[in-house]
C-alpha cells in the first residue's frame, strides 16, 4: 500500500500552535483546558498517540469526537472489552465471500491441484479481507482520528498487538504479509485504570491526566450544553457539584451529571437551587444508594429553604 | 545555580538539543532516582516536544515534559515535586535574597533566576539574620494564623521562611519531617486551636499548606548549606503518600486492604486445614455407629467454626495534621469499609476507640473531622505516651483480645523521651495472637532520637516501614504469606 500523507503533523489541519487548536475544539463545542489543548497538539505534531486517563465522565471520549470534528476527520472508534481479539478488532477473513469464491471456482473447470493454488492465492487478498477498526484506521485513504477506548479491559495480549500498530503503523497479517498504513490517524486510547497498562505501550504515548474542570470552566460547559439555563442557577449549580465533590462519595459526579442536572433544572423552571429542588434532583447527580444520603445531610442543609430568597453564597 | 539558568539560556537558544539537554538529563536521572521509569525514548520525547512549544511559558514547559514523561497519575505527582524542587528552587533561593514580592509572579521569579550567582546565597543568609530580629515568635505565630485565615497562600509562603529563619537557630535534625514539626511546635500551632467543623476544615487544609511550605523552605536552606540537592526520597515519599489529592492514593489504600481481606480469609481456611483433628462430634458419631454395630469406629468431628477476621487497629495521631497521620487514618478508613468486626482506636497521650465514628460517618473527611475531635479526647500535652497508652490498652480493651485476633499498630514509636514500656506492650502483644506495627518512618530514622521502635519490634510478629500505598500493599503481601504463630 502506497503510503501517503503518513508523515506527523503533514494532515493536521488547524493545529499550528496550541492555542489555534483549542480555539478549534472550542468552536465545535468542547471546550479544553490549555493542557489539553497543548498535548493533543504535541500528540498532532509528534504524532504520537495519547493515554487519556482521568475520572470517569470528564470528557475522555468527547475529546476524541471534537478532535474528529475540527478535523474534519472520521472517527473511528474501537471500544475494548474482556475478551476483545484481533478478529473483532484489526481484520477478519471474509469467509462467506471465500467459500463463494471458492465454489465457483471449483465449478470452472477440472484441474484440481492447479487451480487450487490460485483460488488460495486469490482468496487470502484484500479482496476478502474484513476491517476491523484498527485496520481501518490505518488503510483509510482519509486520515482518521481512532479512538480505543478501556483500553485497560482487554489482556495484556491485545497490547502487543496494538503496539506493532501504533508504533510502526503496518500490520502484519500472515497470509498477505505487512500492510503499512495509508494514512496516520490521530490516535486517542483512554483507560480506568483497572489494570497497569504495560510499560511498552505507556512509552508509545504521550499522556494525559484529565481532571474536573475549574469551576470557571465547567461553568462554561454547562451554559454550552445548556445556554437557556438561568446564569445564577448555572453557577450554582456548579457550585454545589463541586461541593460534592469534595465529600468522599463512591462516584463523584462528573461533568456529565453536571450537564443532566442542568437540564433537569431547565425543564422544572428551577429559579434558584433551594433544598427541596436539591433533594428533588439530587438523584440526577448521585447515583450510589449510601451515597444519597451522605450528600443530603452534608449538602442540602446548606441550602435555603423555599421562599427563604435566592440562595445568595 | 546551572538549574535555575535554564530558563535564560533557552531564551537565547531556542533549540533545546544544545542548551538543555544536559540538564533534561539531570532531570530524568533524578526522576529515575525517585524511582520513577524514564527511559531514553521518553527523554528523546521531551526534546522532540520542547521543540514544538513556546517554552519560555512556564506552564508550557512543564506540561510538555510531564506528558512526554509521566506516564500515570503517580508519576505525574512525582514529577511535579521533582520538578519544582529542580527548575525553580534556585530560582526562589534567589528570590528570597532579593525579599521582593516573594509570593509573586513566577514570570518575575524566572527572569531572575537566569542571573542569579552563587554569591547570592550569603546575601539570603544575611537577610535571615535581620528577618529575626524583627519577628518574634508570637508575632509570627499571630500572622499566621491570620494569613491562615484569610486563606492567603502567598502570605503563608513568605511567613514558612520567615519562621525557619527567625527559629533557625536550632540545628537541623538532618530529618526534614523533624524539623517542620519543631517550627509547628515551636509556634504552637495545632489544628485543635483552630475553629472546629465546616469553617475548621478549610482551616485546617491551609494549616497543612503552611506546613508544605515550611517543609520546601527548609529543603532549600538544606540545597543553600550543601550546595546539593538533599537525598530527600523518603520525605518526598510521605508527600507522595497524601490521600489529600483526590481519590486516587485511597483507591489504592483501598485495594491494598480488600487483599488483605481475602489473604485474612483464605489463611482461616489454611489454618482449618491444618489442623485435621477438631473436636469429636459424639452424637455424630453414635448415630454413625449404628452401621458398624454401634462399635464407633468412624469418629465424626464437629465442623470447624471458620475463623472469622478479627482486628484491632490502634492509631497514632498525635502528628493529626502530618500526612503520615493522613495516611494511617485513610488506612483506618478503608478497613472499616472492608471488615466487620474490626475495632479502632487512637491515641496520643491516651486511648480513644473511634470504632463508633467509623460506622457511622462514611464520608473521609468527615471521619477525620471526628476522629480529630476525639484526638483531643486523647491528647492532653500533644505529645505521644506509649507507655500510658499500652497501659489504658491493657486495662480497657487486651481483655476481649484472643488468640484469633489481630493487632496492627500505625505509628512513628517516637515517646519524646518517655518511658517506652516495651514490658507493658509485650504483655499486650502477648494476648493477641499476631501484632504488626507500622511505622510512617523510614527505616533510616528507626531507633535514632526518641524513636524506639527497637524495643517494640521483639514483641511484634512483623514491623514496617508504611508511608505509601505502595508500602501497605507490600505490607499486605507478605502477611499472606506469614504464618500465625
Ligand atoms: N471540555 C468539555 N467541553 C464540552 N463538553 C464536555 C467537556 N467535557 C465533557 N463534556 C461533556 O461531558 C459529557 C461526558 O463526557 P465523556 O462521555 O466524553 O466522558 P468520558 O470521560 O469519556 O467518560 P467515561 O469515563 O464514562 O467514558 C459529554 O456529554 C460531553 O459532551
Ligand atoms: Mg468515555
Amino acid at each position: 500500500m502506497a503510503v501517503d500523507q503518513a508523515k506527523p503533523g503533514a494532515t493536521a489541519a488547524g493545529a499550528e500552535s496550541a492555542e489555534a487548536l483549542g480555539a478549534g475544539l472550542e468552536a465545535v463545542g468542547y471546550l479544553p483546558s490549555d493542557t489539553v489543548s497543548l498535548v493533543s497538539y504535541l500528540a498532532i505534531q509528534m504524532g504520537k498517540p495519547v493515554l487519556v486517563e482521568g475520572p470517569a465522565g470528564v470528557g475522555k471520549t468527547e475529546l476524541a469526537k471534537a478532535l474528529a470534528r475540527h478535523t474534519g476527520r472520521e472517527l473511528v472508534r474501537l471500544q475494548c472489552y474482556e475478551g476483545l481479539d484481533e478478529a473483532k478488532a484489526l481484520y477478519e477473513w471474509n469467509y462467506k465471500k471465500q467459500l463463494l469464491r471458492i465454489q465457483t471456482g471449483a465449478a470452472g473447470d477440472g484441474q484440481a491441484t492447479d487451480q487450487w493454488d490460485s483460488v488460495s492465492d486469490n482468496i487470502f487478498s484484500e479482496e476478502f479481507l474484513l476491517e476491523r477498526p484498527l485496520l481501518h484506521a490505518i488503510a483509510s485513504s482519509d486520515p482518521v482520528v481512532l479512538l480505543i477506548d478501556e483500553i485497560d479491559r482487554t489482556a495484556h495480549e491485545f497490547e502487543a498487538l496494538l503496539l506493532e500498530i501504533l508504533s510502526d503503523f503496518q500490520v502484519s497479517i500472515p497470509e498477505l504479509g505487512r500492510i503499512e498504513a495509508r494514512t496516520h490517524p490521530i490516535v486517542l486510547l483512554t483507560s480506568n485504570d483497572s489494570r497497569e497498562l504495560t510499560e511498552a505501550l505507556k512509552r508509545r504515548c504521550l499522556y494525559l491526566w484529565l481532571d474536573y474542570p475549574a469551576p470557571e470552566r465547567e461553568l462554561e460547559i454547562v451554559r454550552l450544553h445548556v445556554p437557556e439555563l438561568d446564569e445564577q442557577v448555572a453557577k450554582r449549580l456548579v457550585e454545589i457539584v463541586r461541593m460534592v465533590r469534595e465529600l468522599d462519595v463512591k462516584k463523584p459526579p462528573s461533568i456529565a451529571e453536571s450537564i443532566d442536572w442542568a437540564r433537569t433544572l431547565l425543564l422544572l423552571g428551577a429559579k434558584q437551587i433551594d433544598r427541596e429542588t436539591f433533594e428533588q434532583t439530587l438523584s440526577i447527580i448521585v447515583k450510589h444508594r449510601t451515597d444519597l444520603d451522605l450528600v443530603a445531610e452534608r449538602v442540602g442543609v446548606k441550602l435555603a429553604d423555599r421562599g427563604a430568597g435566592p440562595a445568595g453564597a | 545555580m546551572e538549574r535555575a539558568s535554564l530558563s535564560a539560556a533557552a531564551r537565547k537558544d531556542p533549540t533545546p538539543h544544545g542548551s538543555v539537554a544536559p540538564t533534561l538529563v539531570d532531570f530524568c536521572r533524578e526522576l529515575r532516582d525517585e524511582g520513577m521509569n524514564v527511559g531514553t525514548s521518553e527523554l528523546l520525547d521531551a526534546f522532540d516536544a520542547l521543540e514544538r512549544v513556546d517554552w519560555t511559558r512556564r506552564e508550557d514547559f512543564r506540561e510538555a515534559l510531564a506528558a512526554t514523561i509521566a506516564k500515570s497519575q503517580e508519576d505525574r505527582h512525582l514529577f511535579e515535586l521533582v520538578f519544582d524542587r529542580f527548575f525553580f528552587r534556585a530560582a526562589e533561593a534567589e528570590a528570597l535574597a532579593n525579599r521582593a514580592e516573594l509570593g509573586g509572579e513566577l514570570t518575575g521569579v524566572q527572569d531572575r533566576a537566569g542571573e542569579g550567582e552563587p554569591g547570592d546565597r550569603g546575601e539570603a543568609a544575611d537577610g535571615g539574620q535581620e528577618a529575626s530580629e524583627q519577628f518574634d515568635a508570637d508575632a509570627l505565630r499571630q500572622a499566621i494564623l491570620d494569613a491562615i485565615e484569610r486563606g492567603d497562600d502567598a502570605a503563608l509562603r513568605d511567613l514558612a521562611r520567615l519562621s525557619i529563619m527567625t527559629l533557625g537557630g536550632a540545628p537541623s535534625s538532618g530529618v526534614l519531617g523533624v524539623d517542620v514539626q519543631r517550627v509547628r511546635r515551636a509556634l504552637q500551632l495545632r489544628s485543635q486551636d483552630l475553629p472546629p467543623g465546616e469553617e475548621g476544615a478549610a482551616q485546617r487544609k491551609q494549616l497543612q499548606q503552611f506546613e508544605r511550605h515550611v517543609r520546601r523552605e527548609l529543603e532549600a536552606a538544606l540545597i543553600a548549606q550543601t550546595g546539593k540537592l538533599p537525598t530527600v526520597r523518603p520525605l518526598n515519599e510521605l508527600n507522595r503518600a497524601l490521600p489529600s489529592s483526590g481519590a486516587q492514593d485511597l483507591a489504592a489504600v483501598h485495594r491494598s486492604v480488600k487483599m488483605l481481606k481475602r489473604a485474612m480469609a483464605t489463611q482461616g481456611l489454611e489454618h482449618r486445614g491444618h489442623q485435621r483433628t477438631g473436636a469429636v462430634d459424639v452424637r455424630h458419631t453414635m448415630r454413625a455407629s449404628l452401621q458398624t454395630g454401634g462399635v464407633p469406629i468412624n469418629l465424626r468431628y464437629r465442623p470447624r467454626r471458620p475463623r472469622r477476621p478479627e482486628l484491632f487497629v490502634l492509631c497514632d495521631v498525635s502528628t493529626s495534621v502530618t500526612s503520615a497521620s493522613v495516611f494511617f487514618l485513610s488506612i483506618l478508613h478503608a478497613l472499616h469499609d472492608s471488615f466487620k468486626r474490626l475495632r479502632s482506636f487512637v491515641f496520643i497521650e491516651r486511648v480513644a476507640e473511634v470504632t463508633e465514628v467509623f460506622e457511622k460517618a462514611r464520608a473521609f473527611a468527615e471521619v477525620s473531622e471526628r476522629i480529630s475531635k476525639t484526638a483531643g479526647v486523647a491528647d492532653i500535652s500533644g505529645y505521644t505516651d506509649y507507655g500510658r497508652v499500652w497501659a489504658d490498652l491493657y486495662e480497657q480493651v487486651a481483655d476481649d483480645f484472643d488468640p484469633r485476633s489481630t493487632l496492627i499498630v500505625l505509628g512513628d514509636a517516637r515517646t519524646n523521651g518517655r518511658d517506652p514500656r516495651a514490658d507493658l506492650f509485650g504483655a499486650v502483644a502477648e494476648k493477641a495472637g499476631r501484632t504488626f506495627w507500622l511505622n510512617p518512618e523510614p527505616t533510616l530514622y528507626w531507633n535514632y532520637g526518641d524513636s524506639v521502635i527497637g524495643v517494640y519490634e521483639k514483641h511484634c510478629d512483623g514491623v514496617y516501614e508504611c508511608w505509601t500505598s505502595k508500602q501497605l500493599e507490600g505490607f499486605v503481601r507478605e502477611l499472606t504469606t506469614t504464618r500465625r504463630r
